[in-house]
């Protein structure tokens, strides 16, 4: 029943809706895709084309088109090393910043304790922090504690804007889980922990599955931070970009190759969560 | 749901709560300290009081940054937040459509700040880009490097690019949270799509909005990277926003009191409009 | 008000009729009285949401037609057809007072804001509501929401059935008797017909005059609560009828007996069956009893369930089980005992129809 009830969703509005209304509701989804889409196209086009060409001509298809800029990032250690550097501090990130704030999240979506609308608007606050001007402090607090230029030191700084959003997520999330479930749970004999990992995550693995996309993507996209707890052995692709371009003149080429490179890990997370990203997050706090 | 009294779950947000203060509080002091001393050298420090804080405060280029900024979030605002619901309505909601929809749409979301700004430095010029040489072939004169109005729009086009994604997807989850009894209900009741609109969707997407307008609102006001990349903060100051002379100050003309006294501001601004907002989109629920 | 008549109708939910195996409504032909008080039962997944749906006009059914007291409406869109509908969880304005979501639907009909004020207040009377007029609706119990979601239907006056798609499930138990003894008044006082969706044989039982059993996509019999008990046309409705359910007994029928493993009863008049395969006894639990003689069939005790009010025996007979229910005052037989069958409940089914019982084979 459920699954044809849900089915009737779709084309029970369609069917109702006017022919033209559907048309233009298709021309205005095309445009924003299309808009959407040119500047992707364009950074491709760059990545296949010599800094010559890129600077050189406008035409819309790729001129005199080649692979060397790949085979230059795929060569050279400093480019592909730097590409893994990222991935692990983004995936570092990602664990610990789904590990803190799961147990979070619970508390926040099943219990009322002192001040806890008090401690969510500061952690979100702490979003609101300007990063340019704790650059310094950051790489001063990194440095102490001995993490500068490892992958944890971006990751820890990292979790600073990510996890609020994260516990907000998955609390969302577990809120549409009736606690009967866990009341159920713990009078059969579960330990909480236990109960959490094996009863509850699987529950809420869509949720845990948005909330790692969250993560990653803020975490694969900021540069300001990354490059500032980096020096030589953890340098992240977006670090090398702008040394890269700063060094030897602009390789437009090789950046925009190095650039369509950067997207690819993000299309990746996106391909694994595109169906879950639907399912109810909407009843979260706020 | 109704929740229990416990101040025992405490413990499970201390994990959150110690990473987020080691990366906070400290950072935070060290400014707070900076804000307060004028420093010479090693060694040598003064304390001022507020006397950077003023300074900040009566310099009329970061007032017109000031300005320029509380520009950039609201137009930001006024364009992505009803540009993404409307394009959230308008994506199917299951279906191998949808899914292709999502990714598409979520690709922006997930290039690095550096990379927009490449890729958006090349393709707005009107000389070899696309946009560029668009825009100007139907006849309208526009050069981000030497127009203020073309930079603006070069920015607001290039931020709306990257993250109107995140409203829709926003948008878009909780749309599809909404139980389909409510669509039912309301064509038995008659009611026009503008209604539907009014009195389901809009209330139903209150939750995600709040969310959707804070992040937009934070991360508008702190933009460096892009505009950086970009136009540099020209032509002339036209697109010096707040970061970008907070930067400059900072790493330019290494001017670390001030700085931080500056960036403590900034944060008091971003905290002050973003609970401004909190508190006006929780009032309309409270109403009896 | 009106005369319900469903004819020829077959659902699909991808619109393909060929493969009569993944048809959600098999072709159903059903008339629903003026003024009836109908439930239609039957387990998830049956059907009944959809045909609920299908009045309302909120799915176009793939073939057939829908006729409103003789008026064909199955190109009708749902607001044309003055439909009142209760899901299965509140739906209400949030945003909205009680008053407006009661006005709702006539304020997009464009109905006078005089006759609107009218109209609300006559409902909200009927249903309770008055007192609740200025209140945010979403601040209220599932209870008067539920009331609020029936008051929007009920505010148009040429409401034609009200239909309700299984609307008690997030009541509380002690409002659930309140709210359905409510809405039985409604349906008195209005003269509506009404349809009442559940999968609780209980609440059907006792809010319906006429039960709608559904089966995968298919009516397998319309009638009252007592002739569903007592007479089951198909063996669904025999064993998700009563609790337990009808006990199933496959036999033979020889030379004017119905033969069974462990037993046989004398049946002249069913030789008309004799040789045919398939065949089995419906059992009620109170059709069977402990005898005082012999009967020519014997059981053995293997259990005992006391009920309250009367006990559940669970007899082997040759080798099945049968549930066999004992009034209050009968002692509970020991050992192997004579079991009697009352014949007018000992009936007799082909696959999974009726096709007899004792009684009319000894007369």
């Amino acid at each position: 029943m459920t699954v044809i009830e849900t089915r009737l969703a779709t084309d029970a509005p369609a069917r109702a809706a006017f022919p033209t209304r559907r048309l233009v509701a298709a021309c205005v989804l095309g445009a924003y895709l299309i808009f959407q889409a040119l500047p992707v196209y364009w950074i491709v086009r760059m990545s296949l084309m010599t800094p010559g060409n890129v600077m050189g001509r406008s035409d819309f298809l790729p001129v005199e088109p080649t692979f060397d800029n790949y085979r230059t990032i795929f060569t050279d250690p400093t480019w592909y090393m730097s590409f893994l550097n990222q991935l692990a501090y983004v995936c570092l990130n990602t664990a610990i910043s789904l590990a803190v704030a799961l147990p979070a999240a619970y508390a926040f979506s099943r219990y009322r304790f002192l001040g806890d609308k008090h401690v969510f608007f500061w952690l979100f606050s702490n979003r609101m922090a300007p990063p340019a001007v704790f650059l310094l402090p950051f790489f001063q607090l990194y440095s102490a504690v001995g993490l500068f230029d490892t992958p944890w030191a971006v990751a820890l700084a990292h979790t600073l804007f990510v996890v609020p959003l994260a516990v907000w997520i998955l609390e969302g999330f577990m809120s549409g889980i009736p606690r009967e479930i866990d009341e159920t749970a713990l009078i059969d004999g579960y330990s909480l922990p236990r109960f959490f990992v094996t009863i509850f995550m699987p529950l809420i693995a869509s949720g845990i599955g948005v909330t790692a996309f969250f993560c990653f993507m803020f975490s694969w996209i900021e540069l300001l931070l990354a490059r500032t707890l980096t020096s030589v052995d953890a340098r992240p692709l977006v670090a090398t970009m702008t040394r890269t371009a700063s060094s030897s003149g602009m390789d437009w080429g090789l950046l925009a190759a190095a650039g369509v490179l950067t997207i690819l890990p993000g299309v990746a997370v996106i391909w694994f969560v595109r169906n879950y990203i639907a399912k109810g997050f909407a009843l979260g706090r706020v | 749901m109704h929740k229990l009294d416990d101040n025992r779950a405490w413990l499970l947000v201390v994990p959150v709560f110690a990473l987020v203060a080691f990366n906070a509080v400290i950072p935070l002091m060290t400014v707070v300290n900076y804000s307060l001393q004028d420093i010479f050298g090693p060694g040598q420090r003064v304390f001022i009081g507020v006397e950077w804080f003023r300074e900040v405060l009566r310099d009329p280029t970061i007032q017109a940054s000031f300005l320029r900024q509380v520009a950039f979030s609201a137009l930001v605002l006024a364009i992505q937040i009803p540009l993404g619901i409307a394009i959230a309505l308008l994506l199917p909601r299951v279906g191998w459509k949808s899914s292709l929809a999502i990714i598409l749409i979520a690709i922006p979301l997930l290039v690095p700040f550096n990379v927009v700004g490449t890729i958006w430095q090349v393709y707005a010029r009107p000389d070899i880009g696309l946009l560029g040489r668009g825009i100007n072939a139907i006849g309208i004169d526009y050069n981000y490097t030497s127009s203020a109005v073309s930079a603006w729009i070069t920015l607001l086009l290039m931020d709306t690019w990257h993250w109107t994604p995140l409203v829709i997807l926003l948008a878009f989850a909780g749309l599809c949270s909404i139980p389909e009894p409510y669509y039912q209900a309301a064509r038995i009741d008659g009611a026009s799509r503008w209604a539907v609109f009014r009195h389901i969707e809009l209330p139903k997407l209150r939750g995600v909005l709040t969310i959707a307008i804070l992040l937009r609102f934070m991360d508008s006001f702190m933009i460096y990277t892009e505009p950086f990349v970009v136009t540099g903060g020209g032509p002339g100051s036209s697109t010096t926003f707040l970061s970008v002379r907070l930067v400059n100050m900072a790493v330019g003309q290494f001017d670390l009191g001030p700085a931080a006294a500056f960036s403590l501001i900034y944060f008091l601004a971003i905290l002050l409009f973003s609970y401004v907002f909190y508190t006006i989109l929780k009032m309309n629920e409270g109403e009896p | 008000m009106a005369e319900i008549t469903i004819s020829g109708l077959r659902h699909s939910y991808d619109g393909d009729l060929s493969d009569p195996s993944r048809l959600a409504l098999k072709g159903i032909d059903h008339v629903w009285r003026d003024g009836g008080a109908y439930a239609l039962l039957g387990p998830s997944g049956c059907g009944k949401s959809s045909m609920l749906n299908i009045i309302s006009g909120l799915i176009r059914p793939t073939a057939g037609r829908i006729l409103f007291d003789g008026r064909d409406v199955t190109d009708l869109r749902p607001e044309e057809r003055n439909i009142a509908q209760v899901f299965q969880f509140p739906v209400l304005y949030d945003t909205m007072t009680v008053q407006e979501n009661l006005a709702f639907p006539l304020r997009n009909r464009k109905v006078a804001p005089a006759a609107i004020t009218r109209r609300v207040a006559e409902v909200a009377e009927m249903l309770d509501l008055g007192p609740l007029l200025k209140r945010r609706a979403s601040r209220l119990g599932a209870a008067e929401k539920q009331k609020i979601s029936l008051g929007r239907g009920l505010v148009r006056e040429d409401v034609a059935a009200i239909l309700f798609d299984e609307p008690l499930t997030v009541i509380d138990p002690q409002v659930k008797f309140d709210l359905r003894r409510k809405l039985k008044l409604v349906h008195e006082t209005l003269k509506l017909t009404l349809v009442y969706v559940t999968h609780d044989q209980s609440e059907a039982l006792t809010f319906a005059d006429q039960v709608v059993v559904m089966s995968d996509g298919e009516v397998v019999q319309a009638g009252t609560p007592e002739e569903l008990y007592e007479r089951p046309a198909h063996a669904f409705v025999g064993r998700f009828i009563g609790s337990p359910g009808m006990n199933f007994l496959p036999c033979r029928i020889e030379e004017g007996e119905i033969r069974f493993d462990g037993g046989r009863l004398s049946a002249p008049g069913l030789r008309r069956l004799a040789g045919q395969e398939g065949l089995s006894l419906g059992l009620r639990p109170q059709a069977l009893q402990p005898a005082d003689a012999a009967t020519g069939v014997e059981g053995e005790m293997v259990g005992l369930e006391d009920r309250g009010h009367y006990r559940i025996a669970d007899v082997a007979l040759g080798g099945a089980r049968l549930k066999m229910r004992l009034a209050e005052g009968v002692p509970a037989p020991q050992g192997r005992f004579p079991v009697a069958f009352r014949p007018g409940s000992t009936l007799v089914f082909a696959g999974d129809r009726l096709v007899g019982d004792l009684a009319d084979a000894q007369a």
